[in-house]
Parts: C-alpha cells; sequence; structure tokens
C-alpha cells in the first residue's frame, strides 16, 4: 500500500488498483485463492479490519452467530477463557467475557470506497451506475465473448479502446448518446487525466474516485485486469487493458452528464466541497473488533484443540508388515481423506499415501485432436515439458441443443418445431432419469482411457519439441521426479507388489464452476494424466537403475498403475493395466474389490449431507444413488468439493490413522526420518501453504460474506462470454465461491500440523519470505508435533509455544455408518479402527 | 361434460391455499404440495383429454358464476375449452409439473422456497383461469394473476437492486398490457351490449353484421387486444423486458420467460381469431408486427454475449413468427410452434450454465478462432452500424423511456409544489364542492355538466401522477392513489347514473385496503426513522409479515380481484360511453400508472438491498 500522494500518477494508481481487484481468472481456468490476497502483508485481524472498513467486506461470522455458537456449546469456555487469558491478560477475563457475550455493538459497517462517487446521485440526483453499467457491460462482455454470440464484436485485434474507436469512426452508430464523448474517443491520444479534469476537478481526489468508479463493479475491472495480465487465459485471446476501461467509463461518464445537464455542467469537486480522505490510512482497532477477534480465536482453537487432543494420543504402533498387499498414492486433498480410511480399514494390510495430486511431474498436457494444451501441475509453475495424447478410441458427443442455429430465425423455425418435442422428451429423461450427456462434465472424458501418452522423450524423433516445449521427459529427468516424489511422501523401501498412483477429478452437469471440483494441484484439471506419466517413468527399467544407485531399491516385482478417482460419483479407473505381470494381474483384480467396496462406503460417508440421497440404505445402493446425482441437471450440489477444510497435516500416516477427521484433512505424506534437514519438507510447505492455505481462505471469505466475497446464490446466474457468471442481464461479475459450495462450510482458518523438530520446521518456513509471510501473518496457524515425544508446539510471533489439549479424551466410535445416518452437521473429532 | 371444466380451475387454486400453509421449513411437504397439484392437474386432464377427442372435440362453454348483476350489467366467470385451451394446458401442466420436480431439489435450502413454490402454483393458477376463460372478464382475473406472480418472480431476490428494479420495469410494461385489455373489454361492453362469450365470438355471422355497422370501434378493439398480445409476448416495442426478466432462478425463468408466459400474448390472439380475422388490415398489421419483431429480435440474437439474453431473443424471434403464423390463419401450424418453442427454450434455459463446460470442452478439441458471419461480407459502415444497434438493442428501451416514462415523470415533477398540506387545503375543498354540485346537478348548466366528469378523472390523474413521481414520502403517494379513486367514483357519477350499491362495491376495496396499507405503513414509520421513496430500502429484510400484509393490500388498491374492486373497475368502464374517448383515456391512464406507482412503493419501502449494513449486502451492480 502506498501512502497517500496529492498529485495523480496514472501508473501507480493503476498499478495500485490491479492490486485489490478480485484476481479470479475465467471460469476454464478456475484456480482457489485467498480472496484478501491484497492484505496479506499484514496481521490476519489487522487485514480483515482494514479490508472490512475499506471495502465494505463483511470479515467474520456476526457477533450473533458466535454467540448463539458459544450456548449450544459450540464454542468451549475454557477455551474462549484461555483466548482471553493469553490475548487480554487472565486479570481481564471477565471484563472480556462480558463484553464477548452480552455488550451490544454497531456492527454497521460504512466503507470508504464509494464515498465520493455516491455524490452523483446525492447531489446532480443522476443515477450514473444505472446509466452506464448495463451498456458498459454488454460492451465488455461482448468484446471478450469467447463464443457465446454468433456474430462477434467486428473488431477486436487493436485492443479495447482502439476497436471501439475503429467501429465508432466507421459507423451511422454511436457508443453515445452526445458528442462531445464521441469527440475524445476519436482522438487516438486521450488522456485520463484531461477526463479525470472534466468530470472530477480536483487533482487530489483523483484516486478516490477511480476506486470508486472500479470497485462499483469489481467483478468486470477484476476480469478485465486478469486478462490483461494474462490474455492466454481466454483460448481467444483479447487484448485489454484497465486503462482502456477506465478511459472508456469515463467518456460514458461524460455523456451520461451531457445528456442530462447539457455541456455546461461543473465537475465534481467544485460544487461540493469533498475532502480527499487516504483511503488505505490504517483503521483503528476497537472493541468491537476484538471481540470478533476472539470469537473467532475461541472458535478455531475449539476445533483444534480435540484435534490435537486426537494427534497427541499414542496410537498402538501398527504391527510392521512385512506382506503389504498394494501401497496407493493419492492426492493430498481433503476429498480423500475418507477414501484412504475406508481403504486401511477393508484391508488391513495396505498403505495409503498423500502428497499433492500431480505427483511431482509438471507438464502441458495436449489431447489428440486438441488445437490447445492446458497445464498439468500448480498454477505458479510453469513446466517445459509436453505430454502428447495419442491413439484415442472415443469421440465427444455433441448436443444440438447448445448449437447456434436454434437462435437464428430460420433455422430456428424449423428446430423449434422438430428439435422442441425431443427437447421434451430430454427433459422427462433427465429428471427421472438423469445420464451422462454430452451436457455434462467428466473427469475420466479427460483423457480416454486406452489412449498412449508421449511421456519419454525421444531427441531423434521428429517433432520432439513443440512450441517450446520438449515432448515428453528424459530417463534423468525421470529419475529426479520419481526420486523427488517418494522421498518426500517416506516411501523408499518395504515396496508392495503394486503402487497405485491416483489422481482425482470431479463430474458435474449444469455446474459452471467445474473447474474448480478437479485438482486444485493439476491447475483445475483432472490428476488422471499425471498419475498415468509418474507410474510409467516409476517403472521404467533405466529409472529404476539408476535409483537404485541412490539408495532406492524398487523391486523388479514392483509395479506402479496409474489411476483416477473421480470425487463426485467415487468411482475409479485403473490406467494401462495390461503393463501388469501374471501375479500382479491377480493381485489387482483383488484390489480392485477392496477399492470398490471402500468406494461404497465412502459413497455413503458422502451422503449425509445430501438431503436427495437416503444415507440409510446399503453403500451399494447410496452409492448408485450418487452417481445419478452427479449428472442430475437440477442438482446444484454434485458434491461438497472443499466445504468443511480446516487441517493441513504433514507427517507420517500414523499421527492420524484412527482419527475421524470429517473429510476436513489435507493430508500429505512425509517421513521426518527421511529428511532430517527439512529439504522436502520446504518444497511440501511451498506448495501446501499457498494452495491449501488459498482454498481454505477463499472457502472462508465466501463464506463470510457471500454477496461481496462470494458469488452468491448460483440458481440465478447467467453466462457470460464463457468465462464468468452474473446474475440476470445487466449484472456485474460474481467473483468468489457461491453460496451452494460453502453454505455447510465452517469459517476457520486452516490448521497445518506439521511433524518434525520446531527448530528444523522454523528455519524451513523461514527460508523463503512469501511462504513465511503465510505463517507469521497467521493467515494460516502452525501446529509441530515432536516426532518422539508428542509434544506440541503452536506457532505464534515466530516462536513456538508449548501447547497442551484441553480436551484430553477422545471419543471412540463402534459404527460410523449409524451416525451418517442421523447426522448431518459436521462431527467431533473421534477414535475409529 | 361442461361442468367438468371448472375442476382444472379448482385444482390449482386449492393447491396453492394449502401450500400457503405450510410453514416454510417444511421443504419436502411444500414441494409434494406442488407436485401433487400440479401432477393431479395434468392426469385429470389427460383422461378428460381422451373423453374429449374421442367424443367429437366440441367446444365446450360453461356459464359458471355471476359475481355481480345490476340492471344493466352482469359480470360472469366463463369458462370454455377448445382445441387452443388443449395444446396451451398440455404444454402448460406437462412443463409445470417436470418444473416443479425440478425445483424441488434445485431450490433446496434457499431462502424463499416457500415463496417460490407458492408462487409456482399462483401462476399455474393464473395461467389455468387465462387459457379456461370464456370471455374477457374471466381472462382478466387470470391475467392479472400472471402479471403479479411474474413480480413476485423476478423480484424473487428481493435483497438484490437488479432484480427489484427490472421486476418494476416488467410489471409497467405488463401494465401497459393491462390497460390494452381493459380497453377492449370497455369497447366490446358498447359493441356488443353485454359480456360477450369466446364462444359467441366463433359465430361467423354474428361477429361479421357487428362489425359492418362498427368498423371503428371493431378496429379499435383489434387493436387494443394486440397491444396487450404484443406487450405480453415481448413483441416491439416491448421486447426487451424479456431478458431482463431472467432474475429469477433458473427453473422459472425458463417456465415462465421462456415458455409460458411469455406465450400467453399468442394465446390472446388465437383466442381472439374469430373476432379480428374479418378485418384484414387487422391482420396485415398483426403480421408486419411479427415480421419486424422477428427480425429486429434475431439480430439482437446475433450479438447476445450473454446464454439467457440469447436463448430470450431468440424465442421472442419465433413468438414473432407465430404472430404471422396466427395472422395467416395458420392456427394448427401456429400451436405446433408454440409447443416446439416452449419446450425447446425450458429446455436450453434449463441446461444454460452447461453451456460453459461444453463449449470449452469444443473449443479445446475443435478450436476456430472467429467465426465468419454473413454480416461480414457487408459493407463495413453498414455492419459496425448495424452490430451497434443490435448491442444497445434497438435503443427499445431509450424510446419507451422518452415515448412513457420520461414525460410521465417530468410532468409528476412539476407537481412537486404539492406537499400534503397544500394538496388537503385544495382539493378536499375541491371534492366537497364537486360532491355538493353532484347532489344539486339538476341546477347546473349542461354545458358544464358535461365537462366535469373528464374534469374530475382529470384530477384523478393529477393525483396518479404525482403520487407516481413522489420522491419523498411513501404515505403521501398512497393517499393519492386512494383520493384518486374518489375523484374516479365522482366523475363516473356525473357521467351515467351509477348507484351507490354500485359505489359502494368499487369504494370498498378501496377503503378497506387503503386503510390497511396506511396502518402498515404507520407501523413502519413509528419503528424505522426514514423511510422516504428516493431509493430502496429493503424493509422486508426486518419486517417480512409486514412487508406480506401490506402486498396484500397492494393488491387490494390496484384492483386485483381480491376485493369487489376489481369488478367496480369494470363496472366504471361500463358507465363510460363509447364516444367518451378522453373519459376512458383518463380513467384507463389513471388505472395503470397507480398500479405501478403502488408497486413502486411497495418496492421501494419493503424490497431490494437493506439500507442497514450489520449483515452481508450484495453491490447495487449485481
Amino acid at each position: 500500500m502506498k501512502t497517500h500522494h496529492s498529485s495523480f500518477n496514472e501508473k501507480e494508481l493503476l498499478h495500485e488498483l490491479k492490486h485489490f481487484l478480485p484476481a479470479q481468472a475465467p471460469l476454464k481456468d478456475f484456480i482457489h485463492h485467498n480472496s484478501l490476497h491484497a492484505f496479506q502483508h499484514l496481521k490476519f485481524y489487522d487485514a480483515i479490519r482494514n479490508a472490512s472498513q475499506i471495502f465494505g467486506y463483511k470479515v467474520s461470522l456476526s457477533l450473533r452467530e458466535y454467540r448463539d455458537m458459544y450456548k449450544k456449546n459450540q464454542i468451549n469456555s475454557i477455551i474462549l477463557e484461555k483466548v482471553i487469558a493469553r490475548r487480554k491478560g487472565s486479570q481481564h477475563i471477565s471484563s472480556w467475557m462480558e463484553k464477548m457475550i452480552n455488550r451490544s455493538y454497531n456492527t454497521s459497517i460504512t466503507p470508504r470506497i464509494g464515498s465520493i462517487r455516491s455524490n452523483w446521485k446525492k447531489e446532480y440526483y443522476i443515477d450514473m451506475d444505472l446509466l452506464i453499467h448495463p451498456i458498459l457491460f454488454r460492451i465488455l462482455c461482448s468484446y471478450l465473448d469467447q463464443g457465446i454470440s454468433i456474430w462477434g464484436f467486428p473488431v477486436m485485434h487493436k485492443g479495447f479502446l482502439a476497436s471501439l474507436r475503429e467501429i465508432e469512426k466507421n459507423s451511422y452508430m454511436s457508443f453515445f448518446k452526445t458528442s462531445r464523448a464521441k469527440q475524445f474517443l476519436l482522438q487516438p491520444n486521450v488522456r485520463m487525466t484531461d477526463l479525470l479534469k472534466l468530470v472530477v476537478g480536483d487533482e487530489a481526489l483523483y484516486n478516490q474516485y477511480l476506486f470508486d468508479q472500479q470497485f462499483a463493479h469489481q467483478g468486470w475491472s477484476g476480469m478485465v485486469s486478469v486478462v490483461e495480465d494474462a490474455p492466454q487465459t481466454l483460448s481467444d485471446h483479447r487484448k485489454i487493458s484497465l486503462h482502456d476501461l477506465i478511459i472508456f467509463e469515463l467518456l460514458l461518464e461524460i455523456d451520461a452528464l451531457d445528456q442530462k445537464f447539457g455541456p455546461n455542467w461543473a465537475p465534481l469537486s467544485n460544487r461540493l466541497n469533498l475532502k480527499s480522505i487516504n483511503i488505505f490510512g490504517e483503521v483503528p482497532s476497537t472493541d468491537l473488533s476484538e471481540v470478533i477477534s476472539l470469537w473467532q480465536d475461541a472458535f478455531e482453537w475449539t476445533y483444534y484443540d480435540q484435534v490435537l487432543g486426537g494427534i497427541q494420543i499414542e496410537k498402538e504402533a501398527a504391527p510392521v508388515q512385512d506382506h503389504k498387499s498394494f501401497q496407493a498414492m493419492f492426492c493430498i486433498d481433503d476429498r480423500e481423506c475418507s477414501i484412504r480410511r475406508y481403504l486401511e480399514k477393508t484391508d488391513k494390510n495396505c498403505e495409503t499415501f498423500g502428497t499433492p495430486g500431480f505427483f511431482g511431474v509438471e507438464f502441458y498436457y495436449k489431447p489428440e485432436h486438441a488445437n490447445s494444451f492446458t497445464k498439468q501441475c500448480p498454477a505458479p509453475v510453469t513446466p517445459k515439458f509436453l505430454i502428447k495424447e495419442i491413439g484415442t478410441r472415443s469421440k465427444n458427443k455433441k448436443d444440438v441443443h447448445f448449437t447456434k442455429q436454434t437462435h437464428s430465425l430460420v433455422r430456428g423455425w424449423l428446430m423449434s418445431q422438430t428439435l422442441g418435442f425431443w427437447s421434451a422428451f430430454k427433459l422427462v429423461s433427465n429428471i427421472f432419469r438423469p445420464t451422462m450427456s454430452a451436457a455434462a462434465v467428466s473427469s475420466f472424458r479427460h483423457m480416454d482411457k486406452y489412449s498412449k501418452l508421449t511421456i519419454e522423450h525421444k531427441p531423434n524423433q521428429s517433432h520432439h519439441h513443440e512450441h517450446d516445449l520438449q515432448v515428453g521427459y528424459t530417463v534423468d529427468e525421470m529419475v529426479t521426479r520419481v526420486e523427488g516424489l517418494l522421498k518426500s511422501i517416506g516411501l523408499v523401501n518395504q515396496f508392495a507388489p503394486i503402487v497405485y498412483v491416483v489422481g482425482h477429478g470431479a463430474s458435474s452437469v449444469n455446474n459452471t464452476h467445474y473447474a474448480g471440483y478437479d485438482c486444485g494441484a493439476c491447475s483445475g484439471r483432472p490428476g488422471s494424466v499425471n498419475a498415468r506419466v509418474v507410474s510409467f517413468m516409476a517403472n521404467h527399467p533405466q529409472v529404476r537403475e539408476i535409483l537404485r544407485e541412490r539408495g532406492i531399491d524398487i523391486p523388479d516385482t514392483t509395479q506402479f498403475v496409474g489411476a483416477l478417482h473421480d470425487t463426485t460419483r467415487d468411482e475409479i479407473a485403473f490406467y494401462d493395466e495390461d503393463i501388469l505381470s501374471k501375479e500382479n494381474t491377480e493381485r489387482h483384480k483383488t484390489n480392485d474389490k477392496i477399492f470398490e467396496k471402500a468406494l461404497d462406503y465412502n459413497a455413503k460417508e458422502r451422503s449425509r449431507r445430501f438431503e436427495s440421497v437416503d444415507s440409510s440404505l446399503s453403500p451399494e445402493k447410496v452409492h448408485e444413488k450418487i452417481r445419478e446425482r452427479s449428472v442430475s441437471l437440477f442438482e446444484p450440489r454434485p458434491e461438497l468439493n472443499h466445504a468443511t477444510n480446516s487441517l493441513c497435516i504433514v507427517g507420517r500416516r500414523s499421527l492420524s490413522k484412527d482419527l475421524f477427521l470429517d473429510r476436513r484433512a489435507f493430508m500429505n505424506s512425509y517421513d521426518y526420518e527421511i529428511d532430517p534437514e527439512g529439504k522436502y519438507l520446504f518444497n511440501i510447505l511451498k506448495a501446501a501453504a499457498p494452495v491449501c492455505g488459498g482454498i481454505n481462505l477463499e472457502y472462508y471469505f465466501s463464506r463470510v460474506d457471500n454477496q461481496k466475497l462470494g458469488a452468491g446464490t448460483k440458481l440465478p446466474h447467467n453466462v457470460m462470454g464463457l468465462f464468468g457468471v452474473a446474475n440476470g442481464n445487466d449484472g456485474d461479475l460474481r467473483p468468489g465461491l457461491p453460496y451452494q459450495m460453502v453454505e455447510v462450510h465452517d469459517p476457520i482458518r486452516m490448521l497445518f500440523i506439521v511433524e518434525h523438530l520446531p527448530e528444523v520446521v522454523l528455519e524451513t518456513i523461514q527460508k523463503l519470505p512469501e511462504m513465511y509471510e503465510w505463517f507469521i501473518n497467521e493467515w494460516v496457524n502452525l501446529v509441530v508435533v515432536h516426532p518422539k515425544t508428542h509434544k506440541l508446539f503452536f506457532f505464534k510471533d515466530g516462536k513456538f509455544e508449548v501447547y497442551s489439549p484441553v480436551k484430553q479424551d477422545i471419543e471412540a466410535i463402534e459404527d460410523l455408518f449409524l451416525i451418517f445416518e442421523s447426522h448431518q452437521e459436521n462431527l467431533p473429532v473421534s477414535l475409529v479402527n | 361434460m361442461n361442468s367438468i371444466l371448472q375442476i382444472f380451475v379448482f385444482i390449482p387454486i386449492a393447491g396453492f391455499f394449502i401450500s400457503l400453509l405450510i410453514p416454510g421449513k417444511k421443504e419436502g411437504i411444500l414441494s409434494w404440495v406442488a407436485f401433487f397439484t400440479v401432477g393431479l392437474h395434468m392426469v385429470s386432464f389427460l383422461v378428460f383429454l381422451v373423453y374429449w377427442l374421442t367424443h367429437g372435440r366440441v367446444s365446450l362453454n360453461l356459464k359458471e358464476i355471476v359475481l355481480f348483476q345490476s340492471k344493466d350489467y352482469v359480470f360472469l366467470v366463463d369458462f370454455y375449452f377448445d382445441k387452443i385451451t388443449a395444446v396451451y394446458l398440455l404444454v402448460g401442466s406437462f412443463l409445470t409439473f417436470l418444473v416443479t420436480i425440478y425445483s424441488r431439489y434445485y431450490l433446496h435450502r434457499e431462502t424463499g422456497y416457500k415463496r417460490f413454490f407458492n408462487t409456482i402454483l399462483f401462476f399455474y393458477t393464473g395461467y389455468n383461469l387465462t387459457i379456461f376463460s370464456g370471455n374477457f372478464e374471466t381472462l382478466f382475473i387470470g391475467w392479472e394473476m400472471l402479471g403479479i406472480s411474474s413480480f413476485l418472480l423476478i423480484a424473487f431476490y428481493r435483497d438484490r437492486y437488479l432484480p427489484v428494479k427490472n421486476a418494476i420495469k416488467v410489471f409497467s410494461v405488463y401494465r401497459i398490457g393491462d390497460v390494452g385489455l381493459i380497453l377492449a373489454i370497455w369497447a366490446s361492453h358498447h359493441l356488443w351490449h353485454e359480456n360477450i362469450t369466446f364462444l359467441k365470438l366463433s359465430n361467423y355471422t354474428l361477429v361479421h353484421d357487428h362489425l359492418l355497422s362498427h368498423t371503428f370501434i371493431g378496429a379499435f378493439i383489434s387493436l387494443m387486444i394486440l397491444v396487450a398480445a404484443a406487450a405480453k409476448s415481448a413483441q416491439l416495442p416491448f421486447s426487451s423486458w424479456l431478458p431482463r426478466a431472467m432474475e429469477g432462478p433458473t427453473p422459472s425463468s425458463a417456465i415462465f420467460y421462456g415458455s409460458l408466459s411469455v406465450h400467453i400474448g399468442v394465446f390472446l390472439l388465437l383466442r381472439t381469431h374469430p373476432f379480428w380475422d374479418q378485418q384484414i388490415s387487422v391482420r396485415i398489421l398483426i403480421g408486419i408486427l411479427g415480421l419486424t419483431t422477428s427480425i429486429i429480435a434475431s439480430l439482437i440474437a446475433r450479438v447476445q454475449s450473454s446464454v439467457k439474453s440469447q436463448i430470450a431473443y431468440a424465442s421472442i424471434a419465433q413468438i414473432g413468427l407465430i404472430f404471422i403464423e396466427v395472422a395467416a390463419g395458420f392456427e394448427n401450424l401456429a400451436l405446433l410452434h408454440f409447443a416446439g418453442n416452449a419446450f425447446l427454450r425450458t429446455y436450453q434455459l434449463l441446461v444454460s450454465p452447461s453451456i460453459v463446460s461444453y463449449m470449452i470442452r469444443e473449443q479445446f478439441y475443435n478450436f476456430v478462432p472467429r467465426q465468419h458471419t454473413i454480416e461480414d461480407s457487408w459493407p463495413k459502415k453498414i455492419e459496425y452500424s448495424v452490430y451497434l444497434l443490435s448491442l444497445k438493442e434497438w435503443n427499445l428501451d431509450l424510446v419507451m423511456d422518452y415515448l412513457v416514462w420520461k414525460p410521465l415523470k417530468q410532468t409528476g415533477r412539476k407537481l412537486d409544489f404539492l406537499t400534503l398540506p397544500i394538496l388537503f387545503a385544495m382539493f378536499i375543498p375541491m371534492y366537497l364542492i364537486g360532491l355538493f354540485s353532484y347532489f344539486y346537478q339538476d341546477q347546473l348548466p349542461t354545458q358544464i355538466h358535461a365537462y366535469l366528469p373528464p374534469f374530475f378523472a382529470f384530477i384523478g390523474l393529477i393525483m396518479v401522477l404525482k403520487s407516481f413521481s413522489e420522491r419523498k414520502n411513501p404515505v403521501m403517494s398512497w393517499f393519492l392513489i386512494i383520493m384518486n379513486h374518489f375523484w374516479t367514483v365522482l366523475s363516473i357519477s356525473f357521467n351515467d347514473h351509477f348507484s351507490n350499491y354500485e359505489i359502494a362495491f368499487y369504494l370498498s376495496g378501496i377503503i378497506v385496503s387503503g386503510t390497511l396499507g396506511y396502518v402498515c405503513l404507520m407501523r413502519l414509520k413509528s419503528r424505522e426513522d426514514v423511510i422516504d421513496l428516493n431509493g430502496f430500502h429493503g424493509h422486508s429484510f426486518e419486517y417480512p409479515r409486514l412487508a406480506l400484509v401490506f402486498l396484500i393490500a397492494c393488491l387490494g388498491l390496484t384492483g386485483f380481484p381480491i376485493t369487489p374492486t376489481f369488478i367496480g373497475e369494470d363496472l366504471i368502464f361500463s358507465h363510460i360511453h363509447d364516444d367518451q374517448f378522453i373519459l376512458v383515456f383518463l380513467i384507463s391512464s389513471g388505472f395503470i400508472l397507480s398500479g405501478i406507482s403502488i408497486m413502486r412503493v411497495y418496492a421501494r419501502v419493503f424490497l431490494g438491498p437493506h439500507i442497514k449494513t450489520y449483515h452481508e449486502l450484495p453491490y447495487k451492480s449485481s
């Protein structure tokens, strides 16, 4: 944040605006991120207090919600007192308790943004937004449109403003109603400051005015800003800039004012005595903001405490299995938390691992017949490799309902009388017997099961490079990746005969946010390709040879198999099964049944949150209903995605093995013994903090202010240009998550639980300032578990403090299914076996 | 067999009232009631349909209930059934049935779940009344119900600005259509000297004879019917309301604006077809309107970059073609086209969110940057101009604004000097004088006597204009509407013999709902510091019950068929002679505007973003 300048610097202003605008990419590249990323340099509570006063966001639950939870014992009173004692001193407990529980506060929010520009309406009696927004949004949407309109924007290669100018110049019509704005547009070098002088007057107010203006439609401005910085995020590229948008909007304002008052009107500052305020000036903390932060802490620690109590329990050391049936690697994703538990339950001899779902192989993927490629690794990474799909068998289904012919006059006339009756039939069949259709998204379609991939780099072949990308990996490159993967999860010996590498994806229909349901570590794509690629590498004889030299001895009898778990339908597909040896084929058959059973169980556990599924049915029946639900047009919640996420556990499986964590934990397997210096830990946390933290905070903010930071209810959403959603026809774009995704989410910050020595962890997180910021500024919480003593250390203000859980007794549950059949809410941590 | 018709109207009414009684938390029961009501309706109709088809397919007419009778005036509810009703009912019940099932899960946990199903059933009742109506009066009841249910569904997300604003906009356009219908009813009273049934209209010679002697009034009726039909079916120049109506949950947009509601204009044309069929000029006019609409709407559809507005304009274009088919006399083709278009657009809207994944996948696997369209071969200047014009929706909004709303508002603003004390000081004595002279009207010179009805109606209209443009005091706005009705009564009393019984009949609803609304506003005023009409206040957030009661008062005051005033309105018109165009213009303008003004008061006080900011608040631009 810059301090306030009285003189106007356009470049600086644009930079600052872009910093604060929502940074959500177009729908196809939906990636979770911290909604308040612009405030991340501040401590969490300072940041949300500032954001709230500046932008008018609601940044926590309401006071009443906290108090209700306290009454219902969902916030523990002992923990509440501990929180107050720690932050305010134990002598002040009663006075703060009084404030928190009984005192009434004025909780209304009056944001700083918008205060200047509101004078148009108050003093000039002109509703600028009403006059300008509809036409501005329509022009922007038509310009950026990715293929909805039949007749596209006629000029688009020159950049936004230049294209408008070109049309204005060669048309009998005009964008404007009056001539002055038109003249301005026709000047190729129209300057922002000139327009501001005319509209605002006083230079000291320019910054504030433009913030008011752009934040009146932050959705559209944010999209423009994202496309400006990353044009490739639209498949049909567009040149546009925030600068152009502002100029055009100022012109529309001049037009509206000219239209209403004629050419002679006084700029805003001439008529009113407006004082410029520093919109980013520090917002002082108040009793209310303190009370809220204390409540939030107490709310979070009530949950953390039971988790930590459970983690600390010495579990019976599982007898070392010398005969492992199989091993399976999953994504760290919280949705994979329960399936791992069921696999381990169904087959006591198996072992599961968690690691980011791109499995350490970063590349672009190009399906056969595709004209472009898609990134298959975390968003910040820029891969140098390309994996191509060849030899596919299936074809994409088409659906004539989405074709444009139905919208034209004559063909529409024919089609409405023919296709129309087919629609009626389709509607009936879709409502009574939902099946997978062309309208639906299926994770299994991402890659053809029987296709081949170009995984090994062959320098002698033609097409070994495409678009500066190397096609496939060399053996050395493969070794590095496989070694990194295995060491980071602590799988370096005792290999089972089959090691499954299971990526994940999702299926849904009528879901504009579909990309947010796939694997976040694969840039919002299914992880099937990565699973296959890494399995191929690990099966490669030369790779194994070098690995052996480096101390990882994978027996020849061990084979890796790639797979894809569809988290919505709870189905799994295995790839390249034909490479399995005879013995392993037999084993795989047995394992397949185990997977199937675990998936049924998993479906049953998930169904407890779903209104449309009767959870008391048998797991198989429930699973059938879950599959049906995933392709139902009328189901706005195909799955609950990351809702309720709250933990990230980095450590050995033994830490959490018998704990029931209710699908709320990201789990990254990690063995401190293999990594005494924290080298792999650094890589894990470097990715996990922004990815898991970003997911968590997006859910947090979309939940506490679903209107301003979330997308509101998705039921009335209208798709704009294939890149965003808005309400109705003339609305602003709605970044953030829709209500249906976050309603069951408890807004608590993520707790990282890392198993290592505190000093090693401290050193590790401090290595990278961007990563350290997450922890030191408390955007995520961190507790370290001492691997030997099981003592807990809580990270606060750069130091570790010992933490002993209040709740020591964790309930053991005999039959989870009974609970699933009767409970919809979040369940407490408990012991299961 | 005739008496079976009432069952089809009764079932949805019963379902609607039952649904009102169910607590909002009981999602299962609520949706089950809707499902059962519409399902029962559909099944019993199918049985009936088979019987009807196999038994000669004769048109049925049922003179049902006489609601009001005086010496030379009868208001009766009349039902009618023929092929057109059959097709509309088949399509309507089928789609509504599917959409209730669809919405049962789709709206799960949505605030307003109950409101949604109440409104759907209310709509369905109105739809059935309309398509079963056997005369204009019955049709008008259904017509009004469709208008209100549209308002409620568009403003379903009542805490946001745009839905509420658009709901008023659409309601206003509907209101223009309503007045077309009122005037058509008025003129046909004078043409037939009775409440003509649609059955009678199909008597060729009867219509022919009447039209021969009354060419002008015949054309006037047809024209008014056309206005009503064009407004309801989003034809020119009203088209731009349709995409803006898509503010509610997707299934409601699909069924209302994708299919049923928007085809009701076509229904009106089909229903009155025997009447205007003999007027060639009217048929040509309908054809031209349909043609122009379909061309312009499909141009606009071509440039739309959001899914729902694209479907909306494409649908308008098809309805334009249906208008042509109707005008050309291809009734069966029009019915087929209606059914196909309704199914197609409903389905397209329901799957509209899927377009993102579908098209992106298409593009990914088969990407063609930009397709060459026919317009690219036009001269550049023409291409750009037409594009720009279509992008701006052919300035339809602006035109309506300049022609209708702006002049009204400006005239209203000129009345800003009228404050409540001035109003009382000026108009109450004036009214008393009017009343006084009414009792001694024998002594008035006849020249003056003839001018009094339009004069009083004019004062009434001024009241409404002031109410319509009032920015501050909702209570004043409310009062002015009530006063308008009193002036209207005075005006009609001078015009014709208006019995005390009739006056009481008319004013009873006004007084009751006027008082109720006044009490509501005063109650709110006693608890809140500011309630003005300058922007939305969203008080339904804290006072949902009060909002509901006030809405009922509003409906009563607009002459909605819940009080005798509804029939009173029709009565009023029956007392306007067939040559009094000025009077009929003044009084009907008063009716349209007062309706809009009342809904405006309701919306500004109770709907929109809440003025208090202690909870989540949507942006104004959303």
